[in-house]
């Protein structure tokens, strides 16, 4: 029987947030009333001319030096020359030879191994406008009776990052989009909000028998649209493409659409009578000249990526989902730096901030910065649970307090009475109450049966009121009851 | 000699629904034109970079900053077919 | 009456109307409806204007005479009828390219020259008629009919600005705007008797020029007299942010050597357009005769040969095709323009809108220009195109280090019978022979009338000058315009019209 196995290749849209659209002053923003936000150019009137936003050149450069790739020198818009009615000028301005970007790559996390995914290209083109199908297809193209056009959207620009084909299973697809999204959080440069469709995937699938060398015949799913559906998407054609080459048959070269309630793909045009996009270089817009000087005043302005900053919040001590968690909020990040520089340790001012504190944020959706937790308070509060001051159980209690503003850990811990006792003549006293209650208790454990002894460690903890370390409890009840 | 041309693809990439009888006129007339533009193929050019652009100019940008947009109706109005505010066009081909 | 002769105002020339405005002879609106009389006296048998805007034209004209009441002057332009071509955008007037695919399109923005010429207080007269969309050397080639040459009106008026050549050569405008692709304003003023001229490209703002051939596209002035052109020029140049090939630094001073003569400047004549198998032998006489009186006069003549020259012709129905079929694809029916009835599909609405509203001439373009750009055949031909640009561009270059100016014949041939050459598309390209290369170089060019033929119509003297050098071309050629003494008006704008 053969085994197979895939070959992925991933091209993903990020929709830039700049304030004003590629070629255009119209506003970057496709919310509003249809067909308010254009102008001659982004609506292709006769006479109109495109001129690039120098923000969002700034924007793919950040994104291209971020993930590791040669720029080039010199760079050039292109005319991809197709017709389609959401896209105004019947052309869209992309690019093809000499794109902003080469040759990067992006390491990612899968099970605990490194994967490096090459990155063959990012380039710059611009959005289409939006259709609306209207009729008795469901909002399907398929059955609808006639479609309407809103041009909003039409211009804002766009990175494409493409991927070499080197991705082999749907979970490092998956780890990939992730990573890719955290980085381009991280530049800024976008929302990269995957259901809003400023960040999109476009699936590139084949299957071959393990050890071929040649590639099969890949199909193309397109516009998926959160991490999911591209794992599902992934998996769902891998399983069928193995299926069609087992009974005898051929994959088809084509593009193929996610159906996200059916969880199927399905053709939506074959690639044989793909078009003939007649590239050639726009001569409405000047060659981009990205000089050495500009490039190295970008990354020298790039913020810390992702894998960086988990890489050091580690060396930190912050375990590694603590790590990947806070590598995430730059706010929880700069929390746990501080705690640390305090004097905390990482690896529990790591699950305290990743446990804790997010369920309270999310709970009581405040942000983090809102509540009163400082490093400071939060390096306090670790302290006093490693002297014992405080039970985990008291602990959280503070914390909760510290997080409402009630004050520091110290302040709270004693207002509120949960500092544990670890004065012995205390715990010694209420030792010898029990032990004067329950004498048949001491008997059996001096005669080898170790079961009352718990119960003997809880009636000392009840004397307490519960405050007492239970550590020092265990230890000075085993003195008393040793034969 | 007439350059030989497939027009109803090249029609067909160009958009334009045009009949049997036009498609024979202009395929015989490209392909005389296409004769003529044939001689630029007899100049040696290996080597040469090709001009896109008249003037060696590089980078021109825009600010990212907004301005007006046009009011709706002033470009709606030229519109052939309309409906809330949007261009409506018959069903598309999937 | 005692105030001037209103119909000998249409024959003014700009700097002289401008003279008269300012010394209180006439007004702004004196010279409109001047203008207008000769419109309509002349219009039946020219067919120059698509739209005559009387409404913004009279208001504009009481604007500029309100300004020179309170003294404030913008310019050389202020109060001075001039018309545009048709495929540029004013807001709230028809533009249509000549094309019926933008039958009744009202633009709802201004083209930059639009803005530019408001700004200096110019009157805009209408839009006049081209070859739809610019693609074309008789203006035959419009929707709308031909428009006919003043001198003749059996013969056409060149093109593809030959509306705006006819107004002005008639004095329907006192100047006039069009577009140059590939010899769209030089041609048509040779032809007329005008003076025309192409500047640097990236000079003028092509924004809301409808786009023809993008890398090649410049606008351009209408005129009777050199000077004329200069204050043209001068008023719509100019760096604009809205067109990412315009020239970001300042303009030169076109006209700052105009009185300066020839003497001295070492001038080239272009072997290759002298060839008398191309080129009329009475142009060609005119032209030498030209060159020896430019010698005459000081200048050091030389032959400059540009073989490469040979193969502009070929390089140019290459590259402006192919960049026109990508800048018409715009026009699909969907938000502006023409829609087919056809029933179906929006692919069909687009296939069939597109068919029914371009004109064959269009058709012909677009379908050249896809095949040209099309896989397996972009090297052969766009790809080749692009390279022998360079060498033209080279050749030029290198022949502009031994000489300030290259001249030529302006065109082949004088005005043509209407109707002589539109069933063979290859004789019409020729038109542009000699105007081509400086597209494909981005260099200014200008064509000066200098004499008339044997048949009475009138022969361009072209003038070339490398990119930026407005200066040393405008100074050539007004001192070709000095040798020549060509005095000349089309019969049209002459003699007691009648409309038929």
């Amino acid at each position: 029987m053969t085994v197979w196995e895939a070959v992925i290749g991933i091209e993903t849209h990020v929709e830039l947030s700049t304030e004003s659209k590629m070629f255009c002053s119209c506003p970057a923003d496709a919310e509003g009333e249809p067909n308010t936000a254009c102008c001659p150019v982004c609506l292709a009137l006769p006479g109109a001319l495109p001129v690039p936003n120098g923000k969002a050149i700034e924007g793919i450069l950040k994104i291209g030096l971020a993930l590791d790739c040669d720029i080039n020198e010199s760079s050039i818009f292109y005319r991809k020359n197709y017709f389609y009615p959401d896209l105004p000028k019947n052309y869209q301005i992309s690019q093809y030879t000499f794109p902003v970007c080469e040759h990067g790559h992006i390491e990612i996390d899968v099970d605990g191994a490194s994967v490096r995914i090459g990155i063959t290209r990012v380039h710059m083109e611009e959005d289409t406008g939006k259709s609306t199908h209207v009729g008795d297809g469901d909002g399907r193209i398929h059955g609808a009776d006639h479609t309407l056009l809103d041009f909003n959207r039409a211009g804002i620009p766009l990175v494409e990052i493409v991927t070499e084909p080197d991705i082999r299973t749907s979970q490092e697809a998956r780890a990939y989009g992730a990573e890719l999204q955290r980085i381009v959080l991280a530049l800024g440069v976008s929302d990269a909000k995957l259901e809003a469709g400023s960040m999109r995937f476009d699936v590139n699938v084949s299957v071959r028998p393990v050890g071929a060398k040649e590639l099969g015949t890949r199909t193309e799913t397109k516009n998926v649209n959160s991490l999911r559906s591209v794992q599902r998407t992934i998996d769902y054609e891998i399983d069928r493409q193995i299926k069609v080459l087992e009974a005898g048959g051929e994959v088809r070269l084509e593009t193929r659409h996610w159906n996200e309630n059916t969880g199927v793909t399905t053709s939506m045009r074959t690639k044989e009578e793909s078009e003939d996009y007649r590239y050639f270089q726009d001569p409405d817009l000047l060659p981009l000249e990205v000089t050495p000087a500009w490039q190295s005043e970008i990354r020298s302005g790039l913020p810390e990526l992702p894998a960086i900053t988990r890489a050091r919040l580690a060396t930190l001590g912050a375990d590694m989902i603590a790590a990947g968690v806070l590598a995430d909020s730059s706010d929880l990040a700069a929390l746990f730096e501080e705690a640390v520089e305090a004097g905390a340790s990482g690896r529990a001012a790591g699950i305290w901030l990743t446990g804790e504190v997010v369920a309270y944020t999310r709970r009581s959706d405040v942000a983090v910065l809102e509540t009163g937790l400082t490093g400071g308070r939060l390096a306090e509060l670790t302290a006093m649970v490693e002297a014992g001051k405080l039970s985990s159980s008291a602990a959280k209690k503070v914390l909760i307090a510290v997080l409402e503003g009630e004050g520091s850990p110290e302040e709270i811990a004693e207002s509120k009475e949960l500092l544990q006792v670890s004065d012995i003549t205390a715990i010694e006293a209420a030792i010898d109450h029990v032990l004067a209650e329950n004498a048949d208790a001491v008997d059996k454990i001096r005669g080898g049966d170790m079961k009352p002894f718990g119960f003997l460690v809880g009636q000392v903890m009840r004397q307490m009121g519960g405050r007492a370390d239970p550590k020092v409890v265990r230890d000075l009840l085993t003195d008393r009851t040793a034969g | 000699m007439p350059v030989e041309i497939d027009i109803v693809k090249v029609a067909a990439l160009a958009r334009l629904a045009l009949t049997e009888e036009e498609l024979d006129t202009f395929g015989s007339q490209l392909g005389d034109i296409l004769e003529h533009a044939e001689r630029v193929q007899a100049l040696p050019t290996d080597g040469v970079p090709p001009t896109s652009h008249p003037l060696p100019m590089v980078n021109a940008f825009r600010e990212d900053v907004t301005a007006e947009c046009l009011d709706r109706e002033s470009f709606l109005r030229s519109a052939p077919d309309t409906a809330g505010g949007q261009f409506r066009v018959p069903r598309i081909l999937a | 009456m005692t105030g001037p002769d209103i119909a000998d105002l249409a024959d003014l020339t700009i700097a002289e109307a401008g003279t008269g405005l300012r010394s209180g002879d006439f007004t702004s609106t004196d010279l409109l409806a001047a203008v207008t009389k000769r419109a309509s006296a002349t219009e039946a048998h020219l067919h120059a204007y698509l739209t005559l805007d009387h409404e913004g034209s009279t208001r504009a004209a009481e604007a500029a005479d309100a300004s020179f009441a309170v003294g404030e002057d913008r310019g050389p332009l202020q109060g001075i009828p001039v018309a545009l071509k048709d495929n540029m955008c004013t807001l709230g007037i028809e533009t249509t390219a000549s094309s019926k695919i933008l039958d009744g399109w009202i633009p709802p923005y201004d083209a930059t020259i639009v803005t530019r010429l408001k700004a200096a207080g110019a009157v805009i007269t209408g839009k006049t008629n081209l070859d739809e969309f610019a693609m074309g050397s008789s203006t035959e080639n419009s929707a709308y009919g031909p428009t006919r040459n003043p001198w003749n009106t059996d013969r056409v008026p060149g093109g593809s600005s030959g509306g705006s050549a006819a107004v002005t050569a008639v004095g329907s405008a006192l100047g006039s705007f069009g577009s140059d692709t590939g010899g769209s304003i030089r041609q048509p003023a040779a032809l007329t008797g005008l003076v025309g001229m192409k500047p640097t490209y990236g000079i003028v703002s092509r924004y809301g020029l409808i786009a023809f051939a993008s890398s090649l596209d410049q606008i351009g002035p209408f005129s009777r007299t050199v000077e004329d052109s200069v204050l043209l020029l001068e008023t719509i140049s100019g760096f604009d942010p809205k067109d990412a090939t315009s020239i970001n630094a300042p303009v030169p001073n076109f006209g700052g050597s105009l009185g300066r003569g020839v003497s001295g400047m070492r001038i080239g004549v272009v072997t290759e357009f002298l060839n008398g198998d191309v080129i009329d032998s009475q142009i060609i006489a005119a032209t030498r005769g030209m060159a020896d009186k430019l010698q005459d006069a000081g200048a050091e003549i030389v032959e400059v040969s540009l073989p490469s020259t040979e193969y502009s012709l070929s390089a140019y129905y290459l590259i402006a095709p192919a960049e026109c079929s990508s800048n018409l694809a715009r026009f699909d029916g969907v938000r502006y323009g023409h829609r087919s009835n056809v029933e179906g599909t929006t692919e069909d609405m687009m296939s069939h809108s597109r068919a029914e509203g371009f004109g064959p001439e269009v058709i012909r373009r677009i379908l050249l220009g896809t095949y040209a750009l099309s896989a397996g055949y972009y090297d052969a031909f766009y790809g080749q195109a692009q390279r022998v640009r360079t060498l033209v561009r080279r050749e030029f270059a290198s022949a502009y280090e031994q000489v300030d100016a290259l001249i030529s014949p302006t065109t082949p041939t004088t005005a043509f019978a209407i109707g002589e050459k539109s069933d063979d598309p290859i004789a019409m390209y020729y038109s542009d022979l000699c105007t081509i290369p400086s597209n494909l170089a981005g260099d200014p060019a200008i064509s000066v009338p200098i004499a008339l033929d044997d048949a009475g119509l009138p022969i361009g003297f072209q003038v070339m000058a490398p990119a930026l050098g407005e200066e040393v071309m405008y100074r050539v050629a007004a001192y070709v315009e000095r040798l020549a003494g060509f005095t000349a008006r089309a019969s049209l704008a002459t003699s007691e019209v009648v409309a038929p």
